[in-house]
């Protein structure tokens, strides 16, 4: 053997095992003697491995060179196929080395072969899955239709016969988008009314004109920041989890095993989420109107000098009673289309956990787009309703 | 690995005294009381008990995923944490539905621990990572697919290579063949076999087949009574008076099985340890 096996006493030490290629002059032949671990695990620290790719480095694999693999202490698949890979995927002519070892590097030589190529995309491909855009908006348009068809067929069936629906989940489903809600949407709201009333009590001040602040506070908040804040922060929460419910029960196989049971989705899924959210959003839009309120009568009385019992006798007189109508009746739509839009996309999620967290994050954007511009369309059809001109 | 120069005596799991207590508001459920057992290196471990005796617990702890409540675990002479944390050198684990990365293709499922050390070239570990996969029995052609389009004993395989990327002296397999059908579990078992020849791997089993149990282990332990009760060969075990082992080996279930060990084809002992050399150890 062309070098001594390195003795018991420092088999232990890191640096004796660590992977080597030295070159000698044997028998009027140039050797490349391997030697240490060829293993993933010896070649896992980047000194080991800078020092194996150098010593490679230094023996080229060229016809006249003898290899000797014997030294080799262990030798896997990852160092096999460091070898193979050197000896550019074919056996060098003069190679020694132990049956264990050959076994391995036959397997590495067998099976080593090309990748498959993934084929590139071609202009034609590109084309086709951009017209085929304008089908899926159809396709979705469809889908959701057929969501809110099945909706009110299953409303009806339910005010036929109320002692079959599923109150209990119906009754779940409302404490958790509901009273869990309560604390966050109040601190949201709180703060956003704080911060409102200090801006505007900087421009009207200027005026002279500070008792307005009851005006623009009850209007904007009422009317507009409290539903929208609300829904924003409900789609964001409930909007989330009726995605991610329904789409772990897809992955899980869970909507299969309840449709074989001839249970449907939309009477037993879709419809208490969406009653306890278009119950529970126009509570909590209230809630968060309270709150931002509060938080603004608060600044109002520090940084105007008005005092809280003036600002609640005033804000009736500024603020109609129409407006918290029109405020909670757009919140139920807010809430249903939530709960519609987080349904649809848990129903879509395909059995797989990538799937599932695409869903749940086009569930929350597009549910956020949705309450925006319903609420701009709310407030061109309303736009006569609750302001005195 | 077997090769190396201690290899029958050394051990390569070393379990002492181990309680596991699951605490519950109506009342603790211990599963595990002074459980002892010893791994030898280079054997199949088949860990065998009815549901609920901790099997899978067991494993877990050995991959230091859970720690028990009292007593000592050390693999490869390290406590299990600090073993996961040097990556998949060491311990390879077969999840009992694979764990595939489903953000990934099978190929980059099977190479991704290589491609973490940051160190490897990419050509290599891409050869590295084929050379498996066509091991545990797939073609190159499966290679670019998602794991979701696999079919469930591909995944399987896929889930075995990724455990096999970086060649670990210990592989832990949680139900290897539930969910496949007979072709695929005799596939499956020829397939390890081949591996635990080659390699020289130490395996720990958790099957409920007895097939699979008959076929590929060198020793089978038995969980019950929240111990080992007995760890031996396969004629040793069913030889042992428990009223569970009577069930288990000895049911129906167990008969047909049991013919096909009399057959004569029974490969217990394949690693080198004849059978019936070694009286049933009771461990306690």
């Amino acid at each position: 053997m062309p070098i001594d096996s390195p003795s018991p006493a420092d088999a232990q030490d890191a640096a004796s095992v660590q992977p080597r290629v030295e070159e000698r002059d044997h028998e009027g032949a140039h050797w490349a003697v391997a030697s240490g671990r060829w293993t993933a695990l010896a070649m896992s620290s980047s000194s080991a491995w800078e020092s194996v790719s150098q010593d490679l480095e230094c023996v080229p694999a060229q016809d006249d060179r003898h290899w000797d693999l014997r030294p080799i202490e262990q030798l896997d698949h990852i160092g096999a196929q460091l070898l193979w890979n050197h000896w550019q995927k074919a056996w060098p002519p003069h190679l020694e080395m132990d049956s264990q070892h050959k076994a391995v590097l036959d397997q590495v030589a067998l099976y080593t072969c090309l990748a498959p190529v993934d084929t590139a995309p071609t202009l034609a491909d590109r084309f086709k899955a951009f017209a085929h855009n304008g089908p899926r908006m159809m396709f979705v348009a469809r889908d959701f239709l057929r969501l809110i068809g099945q909706l009110t067929l299953d409303v009806g069936k339910l005010i036929r016969a109320p002692h079959r629906g599923p109150w209990r989940d119906f009754s779940g489903q409302l404490y958790q988008f509901g009273a869990t809600a309560l604390p966050i949407t109040a601190l949201v709201g709180l703060l956003i009314g704080i911060v409102l009333a200090y801006l505007t009590s900087q421009q009207l001040r200027q005026y002279g004109a500070e008792t307005f602040i009851v005006n623009i506070l009850g209007l904007s908040l009422i009317r507009e920041l409290g539903p929208v804040l609300a829904a924003v922060l409900i789609a964001g929460r409930s909007g989330s989890a009726i995605t991610a419910q329904i789409g772990v029960m897809r992955v899980t196989e869970e909507l299969d095993a309840m449709r074989v049971m001839g249970i449907p989705h939309g009477f037993r899924l879709v419809m208490p989420r969406v009653l306890a959210l278009a119950i529970a959003m126009p509570l909590i839009s209230m809630w968060t109107s309270m709150a931002a309120l509060f938080g603004g009568m608060i600044a109002a009385d520090l940084s105007l000098d008005i005092s809280p019992s003036y600002f609640l006798s005033a804000l009736p007189r500024a603020v109609p009673l129409s407006n918290l109508w029109l405020a909670m009746s757009k919140s139920a739509v807010f809430g249903i289309l939530i709960a519609l839009i987080g349904c649809y996309f848990g129903m879509k999620v395909k059995p797989n956990t990538e799937s599932l967290g695409r869903g749940t994050t086009s569930s929350v954007v597009t549910s956020i787009t949705i309450v925006i511009l319903v609420d701009a369309l709310f407030a061109v059809l309303f736009k006569g309703v609750g302001l005195r001109a | 690995m077997t090769d190396t120069p201690h290899s029958d005596a050394t051990s390569v799991v070393e379990i002492r005294k181990l309680w596991t207590v699951f605490k519950s508001p109506d009342g603790d459920q211990v599963v595990h009381r002074d459980l002892d057992l010893t791994i030898m290196r280079g054997e199949v471990l088949s860990l065998v008990g009815g549901s609920g005796t901790g099997k899978t617990v067991l494993l877990r702890q050995i991959l230091g995923l859970e720690h028990p409540t009292k007593g000592q675990v050390s693999v490869l002479g390290r406590p299990p944490a600090q073993l996961s944390a040097m990556g998949a050198a060491n311990v390879g684990m077969l999840f009992q539905h694979g764990a595939l990365f489903s953000a990934f293709s099978v190929l980059d499922n099977i190479a991704f621990p290589l491609r973490e050390l940051k160190l490897l070239p990419d050509d290599l570990i891409r050869d590295a990572a084929l050379v498996k996969l066509q091991m545990v029995g797939l073609t190159p052609q499966q290679a670019t697919k998602s794991p979701a389009d696999l079919s469930g004993g591909m995944i399987k395989r896929v889930a075995l290579a990724r455990a096999l990327i970086m060649d670990p002296p210990l592989l832990l397999l949680d139900e290897p063949t539930a969910g496949l059908d007979p072709e695929s579990a005799d596939g499956f078992c020829d397939l390890l076999r081949g591996l635990h020849r080659e390699l020289g791997l130490t395996v720990v089993m958790v099957t409920h087949d007895l097939d699979t149990l008959f076929d590929l282990s060198t020793r089978i332990a038995v969980l019950a009574d929240q111990k080992v009760i007995v760890a031996g060969t396969a004629r040793d075990v069913i030889a042992y008076p428990h009223p569970f082992i009577h069930e288990y080996f000895l049911g129906g279930r167990g008969q047909r099985a049991m013919e096909a060990l009399h057959e004569g084809s029974a490969p217990v002992g394949v690693a080198g340890r004849p059978s019936g050399s070694q009286a049933p150890s009771t461990e306690r």
